[in-house]
């Protein structure tokens, strides 16, 4: 199985990293093997089986829905690319 | 003092022997003169370290500290360490500085222990060789044209290069066990939900499980009392009491049932790799235990099912690194779209990439019921295979990895030769359990790993296979020349 390069792209785009154009068959190639490997998969009988996405079947905890964190701004912005008054700055989204 | 055990440093400063302050200067001496040579720890926080011996000094001097008060230990750079630089072995992280510490790293300081840094890894844990660092490869302190394994290939190499006592480390596929084979050492991944994810950086959630490295199983059990604690801010961390490892690694352990499965003694084991293997289960059956043939049939399956969930949830953990609210950004955006795509392509290595895009095509429309699905149904298979063989075993033992550690660039090209590096300790990440390697012989010179995989929650009584294996055993003493 090889994975075409409109592919590649399109999951360039979903996973919003930038493919060089010059690397772009050697990430094609690269992923076609790994994609072959994981093909095994499709020889195992899962008729009636039951998926699990963790294991032992643990569930995970609720708690009271109530406000445990404290207010930690100052703290987490002086560790941010770029701030401007508390808040994050990012490029100019809408002109 | 480097070849001290930490059970041997713990009484030392018990009976005031040395103080917090000589060992941590000493350590610190070593990291300084060696680490050059192996490139194990990447932060090392001197200042820090001696401030907390002397209070640690103080608390002895009480006559009352916990157990691992005073003990120099290293933390992976994948927990989060408050005011110290957390990387995770990427340039994304690179100047990252937490504001908060993980409960990991929260546990010991509380018991007094001293960290001397943090450790290299590979990049997000993300590798079996250690060569996807950000700040360069770990060396194999047995043979320096060698690799440590990976992930935890830091901390592997400098608890085997004498650097440290002990270390943390994590196992998302084998992360802990793999590295602790190569270099000669013990290590533990516990069962999934038994210490706390809090603060550790996510690779793979519902695979992810932190446990220590050291040279000993009697010290693994000394770190796992401290690693292991119910924490609510983990969702998934397990509300179950905490046994004192310690405690049960001298019964005996005549009568107990040891499942060999075949599937991990065919084609790719590496002879020499077998035969230590097979004469470590000579020895354990010098020492009463019964060796039963069992199957794990659905063994071949892990690795295919692990390369779509491992990726699948790493490529959902790793969106959150898009440049805005800590970490890398891209230098001159030219618009939201741009930053992103940049920040990325720039910040995380080839690996990492690798493994998003994977995760990205296994979980996009259309291929999610024939990856993710069958994936996830696959995983039930191979849960119950080992459900099965517990029914009838206490304890499965076999090889942890299938060859001893390979030269640097031997698996370059080709990332799939390196998945199959984890073929033995996958299916354990896959079901939860936990699994542990000791060294239990040696190949061309470099250490061979024994794996030992026990039922949920069974720690204990691996460590005590472990602990009574090196009660016969000396592999476990050996260090790489130059070291002693």
């Amino acid at each position: 199985m090889i994975i075409k390069r409109e592919e590649i792209e399109k999951l360039a785009t979903l996973s919003r990293i930038s493919i060089d154009e010059k690397t772009i068959t050697d990430v094609s190639e690269r992923l076609s093997s790994v994609l072959n490997l994981v093909d095994q998969l499709q020889t195992a009988n899962t008729d009636s089986v039951q998926s699990i996405s963790r294991p032992f079947q643990v569930s995970q905890r609720l708690r009271a829905d109530e406000i445990t964190e404290s207010n930690q701004r100052d703290a987490f912005q002086v560790i941010a690319p770029a701030t401007d008054n508390g808040l994050f700055t990012v490029p100019k989204m809408i002109d | 003092m480097h070849n001290y055990t930490i059970a041997e440093l713990v009484k030392g400063l018990q009976s005031k022997q040395f103080s917090s302050v000589e060992l941590t200067q000493h350590f610190l001496a070593r990291i300084r003169q060696f680490n050059d040579q192996y490139n194990a720890v990447i932060t090392v926080t001197e200042d820090q370290a001696l401030q907390v011996a002397q209070l640690a000094d103080q608390r002895l001097a009480t006559g009352s500290a916990p157990a691992l008060c005073g003990v120099p230990l290293l933390h992976k750079d994948i927990f989060c360490t408050k005011g110290v630089r957390t990387s995770c072995g990427s340039k994304m992280l690179d100047n990252f500085i937490p504001p908060y510490n993980a409960t990991v790293v929260e546990n010991f300081e509380q018991t007094g222990a001293v960290m001397l840094g943090k450790t290299n890894m590979d990049e997000f844990a993300m590798g079996s060789s250690n060569e996807t660092s950000f700040y360069g490869p770990v060396k194999n302190p047995w043979a320096t044209d060698c690799v440590p394994g990976g992930s935890s290939g830091g901390s592997a190499a400098a608890v085997a290069g004498r650097l440290a006592p002990g270390a943390t480390a994590t196992d998302t596929g084998g992360s802990i066990r793999q590295p602790a084979a190569l270099c000669g050492i013990s290590g533990l991944k516990p069962t999934y939900g038994r210490v706390s994810r809090w603060g550790m950086i996510a690779f793979a959630s519902s695979l992810d499980q932190a446990g220590p490295m050291a040279r000993t199983a009697e010290d693994c059990a000394l770190l796992l009392n401290c690693m292991a604690s119910f924490d609510d801010k983990d969702s998934t961390c397990v509300d179950r009491e905490v046994p004192d490892y310690s405690a049960s690694l001298n019964k005996p352990v005549k009568g107990l049932r040891i499942g060999i499965p075949k599937e991990y003694f065919s084609e790719g084991l590496h002879p020499g790799t077998e035969a230590a293997v097979k004469k470590a289960l000579t020895d354990l059956e010098a020492q009463g235990v019964e060796l039963v043939e069992i199957s794990l049939p659905n063994s071949d399956l892990s690795v295919p099912a692990y390369y779509v969930i491992a990726p699948a949830e790493a490529s959902a953990n790793l969106s959150r690194f898009d440049g805005v609210k800590y970490g890398y950004r891209c230098e001159n955006p030219k618009d939201l779209q741009d930053m992103y795509c940049r920040t990325r392509s720039e910040g995380f290595g080839e690996e990492v990439q690798r493994r998003i895009l994977i995760g990205t095509y296994c979980l996009s429309a259309g291929y999610y019921d024939a990856y993710y699905g069958k994936a996830q149904q696959v995983r039930q298979l191979i849960e119950q295979d080992f459900v099965k063989a517990f029914a009838d075993v206490d304890l499965i033992v076999g090889p942890t990895c299938p060859s001893p550690a390979f030269k640097f660039g031997a698996k370059g090209d080709d990332p799939v030769a390196m998945y199959l590096e984890d073929i033995y300790t996958i299916a354990t990440n896959l079901a939860g359990l936990p699994g542990m390697s000791v060294p239990c012989g040696m190949v061309e010179g470099k250490p061979v790993g024994l794996q030992i995989i026990g039922n949920y929650f069974d720690e204990a009584r691996m460590l005590n296979l472990a602990h009574q294996f090196q009660q016969v055993t000396d592999w476990h003493t050996q260090a790489p020349e130059g070291i002693l």
